[in-house]
């Protein structure tokens, strides 16, 4: 194997898989925020502000992995990039709008004078929910290879409300780790809905692409790859019986395990990435151009490598640094 | 003017990113200014400098949130509007956006939460360190987009291979002739903005009454570093204009409205110029004054524009109209900001708080967002004066536009425009509002809602 010794197969590889691991954080760390956005309007005004200090030291940072995995298909494939996004014009601009939304209604909702709290709790949830409707949409366009027919818009419309859901869900969970009481009790019934719907919506998309796309069907159905890849599909199933068993028991009296259903759940979300990952390897647009095809020079790769060596350890650290300064059960936020 | 896509796209841009700086313009020095309130309670001891990082802080996380999600918004369109310019100069762009996320996004963003949240959780040591960290992120952002920026004005180091540009000399680019004078003039512009803030809002806080010791120590801090400041950013800029006048003529030359290539050029006060006759109208000159400031000599001769008209009549200077205004407003905003920083640092100092004429603090709530048009004026100047050139002399800004249809970027430059509108709107009021509040020695709603939720999750207030 010259796997090593030729550059413009290693680079880019390196940065698919850099790329990757960028969106499956970002997915599970903004999912979980994200989430509490969508479950918003159905808790009241105390409980709005418990859920905000949930996520508040974190959601800045989390959004951050959106920049760099985005920016990551813009410095190491950036023909793919500009095609990946013209594609998705206009969910790229509502998820956008959603995004700023809730961005700013976060900080506004404490800050604007209490008759306008109201307004800008809504807004935090229209925000959350357009977000994740919008992501959730192009990911089914991006599965059937981001051509816009009947049958593929309803494929997406279907996949926008399952990640919704899958958002859901998992903020349910954090909540459940970061919460007591009430709010923790109500957590607990939110995920065992968003379970729910992560079981339907996974047999649902699992049932659909095969017909919206023939090739993932094919890449997955054949022999032998279908005995190397039942371990994810079993241990998915594992997962999702293990949630079952601990949300039944919870809210436990001593708070036992308040930790379980989110590490689950975030395991999960991984391993639903690496079923989609395997599906479009190595293309990086679905069925049109490789990772190898798109990628930027392999001087320029390098020199952002050789940074990412330096770097990513040190934000690893911090991150790690700032879960732990804010670990436990969730406080209310003040600036003093 | 046809509205297609070229145009929308153009104009979308424009309003996303004017959106954009305005609020890192504030959080750049306001960071560096929250580290100095908080170092000054640590030497001091005394409680109107924590009061003092208490409100600025709410300013900052407001300021710093607008800014966050505007700046995706700016990420995204690089791709949705404009995969021309990564596929031309990706190998260049690519890696300096990569290291502006690397060492800055990730930086600021993460330690914003222990800034703002953590003061309780961890040792005053470290929340010391967060704020300077926070400071010290906002500062190699901006360093790395104004290295991008710059290289786009004055490109160099690279070559073209099939034509697509490659880098050859790293060092050539991060120091590319333009970026120290435009980095420096950008942060001086952030300093003169974050401070004419401060000292506005101080101002508000005085005229309603509120002479508190916080108050006071703000207005002061405020106007010093402005008036500091404004003499440093002339010189810069005057520096930054040289500059540009070695590398972009052409910029300059509309700049100063001036058509031929000559000697003792007039500096123009005023004029209408006219790109179809090639000429000004309404001119209000002081003779040779152009010559003398762009080459220390009333005969030296300054670069005209009808140099930049190629044989076939194809236009290759920027639309003179735009840059010669922005340019005005720019420099006419910061001959007023050396004005109201002056008349006030002197009046502080002559007359003291106790005897302080009421016109200066109305004077400085007047200039409260001047360093916001400032700063977007001479950022118009810098951009439209690099047309039609997106990379000066290597990709024209219509060759790197994407084929979306103009119905489309149409319906989401409405969408944009309208949010930002809206949004910038809040965001006035809000920080108004708070400067109400502070002044009524009302409990924001921050501290208000704090006591329901501290009972609810079972945490005794540690006042």
């Amino acid at each position: 194997m010259d796997f090593f010794g030729d550059p413009t197969v290693w680079l880019p590889f390196t940065f698919a898989a850099l790329m990757g691991v960028a969106i499956l954080v970002y997915v599970v760390l903004d999912g979980f925020d994200l989430g509490i956005g969508v479950l918003f309007p159905f808790v009241g005004d105390d409980e709005k502000d418990q859920m905000i200090s949930v996520i508040g030291p974190f959601w800045d940072a989390n959004e951050t992995w959106l920049v760099l995995a985005i920016g990551l298909l813009l410095v190491a494939f950036p023909t793919a990039h500009g095609y990946i996004l013209t594609a998705l014009y206009l969910p790229v601009a509502i998820m956008l709008a959603g995004l700023i939304l809730r961005g700013v209604a976060f900080e506004l909702r404490a800050k604007a004078p209490k008759g306008q709290k109201e307004q800008w709790n809504r807004s935090f949830y229209v925000g959350s929910l357009l977000t994740s409707l919008s992501q959730g949409f192009m990911l089914g366009m991006y599965i059937v290879g981001l051509d816009y027919t009947l049958n593929h818009v309803a494929f997406a419309c279907l996949t926008a409300v399952c990640l919704t859901a899958g958002y859901a869900f998992i903020g349910a969970t954090w909540l459940i780790y970061k919460t007591e009481h009430d709010l923790q009790r109500r957590a607990v019934r939110f995920a065992k809905f968003g379970l729910l719907g992560v079981i339907v919506g996974f047999a649902a998309n699992s049932l659909a692409s095969p017909l919206v796309s023939p090739r993932i069907f094919a890449k997955w159905f054949t022999m032998p790859e279908i005995f190397y890849l039942a371990p994810l599909p079993i241990l998915s199933g594992a997962l999702v019986v293990l949630i079952g068993i601990t949300l039944r028991q919870m809210p436990h009296p001593a708070d036992r395990l308040s930790w379980l259903p989110f590490a689950a759940a975030s395991s999960l979300f991984c391993l639903a990435f690496a079923g989609l990952a395997y599906s479009f390897y190595p293309y990086v647009v679905p069925d049109k151009i490789s990772i190898y095809e798109a990628a930027s020079a392999p001087e320029s790769l390098f020199i952002i490598l050789l940074g990412a060596m330096v770097v990513m350890p040190a934000i690893a650290a911090y991150t790690v640094l700032s879960y732990v300064v804010f670990r436990g059960k969730a406080r209310a936020l003040t600036y003093d | 003017m046809e509205l297609d896509t070229l145009i929308l796209s153009r104009l979308q841009f424009a309003a996303n990113i004017s959106f954009h700086i305005i609020f890192p313009t504030i959080t750049i020095a306001l960071g560096w200014i929250l580290l100095f309130f908080k170092l000054r309670f640590q030497a001091t001891g005394d409680e109107k400098w924590m009061d003092a990082y208490r409100f600025y802080v709410k300013v900052f996380a407001l300021s710093f949130a607008m800014g966050v999600v505007s700046g995706i918004t700016m990420s995204f369109q690089f791709g949705t509007n404009w995969p021309g310019f990564m596929e031309k100069v990706g190998n260049i762009a690519g890696p300096l956006l990569a290291y502006e996320v690397m060492t800055a996004f990730f930086l600021e963003a993460v330690f914003l939460g222990i800034m703002l949240f953590g003061a309780r959780r961890v040792p005053p040591w470290l929340h010391t360190l967060a704020t300077f960290l926070v400071a010290f992120g906002t500062t190699m952002s901006a360093f790395w987009i104004l290295v991008l920026n710059s290289w786009m004005q004055t490109p160099v180091g690279f070559e073209l291979r099939d034509g697509v540009v490659h880098a050859t000399d790293w060092f050539a680019i991060v120091f590319n002739p333009s970026m120290p004078y435009r980095l420096v003039h950008m942060l001086l512009a952030s300093g003169l903005t974050a401070s004419f803030l401060i000292a506005g809002l101080s101002g508000l806080r005085w005229l309603l009454g509120d002479r508190g010791a916080d108050v006071r120590a703000t207005m002061k801090t405020g106007v010093m570093i402005a008036a500091l400041l404004i003499p440093l950013q002339i010189f810069a800029g005057d520096l930054h204009g040289l500059n540009t006048l070695e590398h972009q003529p052409q910029k300059v030359a509309a700049m100063e409205g001036n058509w031929e290539t000559r000697g003792n050029v007039p500096l123009l006060l005023f004029a209408i110029p006219d790109e179809s006759q090639r000429k000004n109208h309404f001119e209000l000159k002081i003779p040779s004054l152009a010559s003398i400031i762009l080459k220390h000599d009333p005969a030296g001769v300054v670069p005209g524009l009808n140099d930049f008209v190629a044989e076939d009549g194809t236009v290759m200077h920027p639309p003179v109209f735009k840059v010669f205004w922005s340019f005005r407003v720019m420099v006419g905003i910061g001959m007023l900001m050396l004005a109201v920083s002056w008349v006030a640092a002197f009046a502080l100092w002559r007359q003291g708080f106790d005897r302080l004429t009421p016109w200066v603090p109305r004077a400085l709530v007047v200039m409260t967002f001047s360093g916001w048009f400032a700063t977007l004026a001479g950022w118009y100047t810098t951009e439209i004066g690099r047309q039609p050139w997106l990379v000066s002399g290597v990709l024209r800004t219509a060759e790197a536009v994407g084929l979306v249809a103009p119905v489309m970027v149409f319906s989401t430059l409405v969408m944009y425009l309208t949010i930002y509108g809206l949004l910038t709107l809040s965001y006035m009021f809000v920080l108004t509002y708070l400067a109400k509040k502070a002044a009524s020695g009302e409990m924001a709603p921050d501290d208000v809602a704090r006591a329901p939720i501290q009972r609810a999750i079972g945490v005794q207030p540690a006042e």
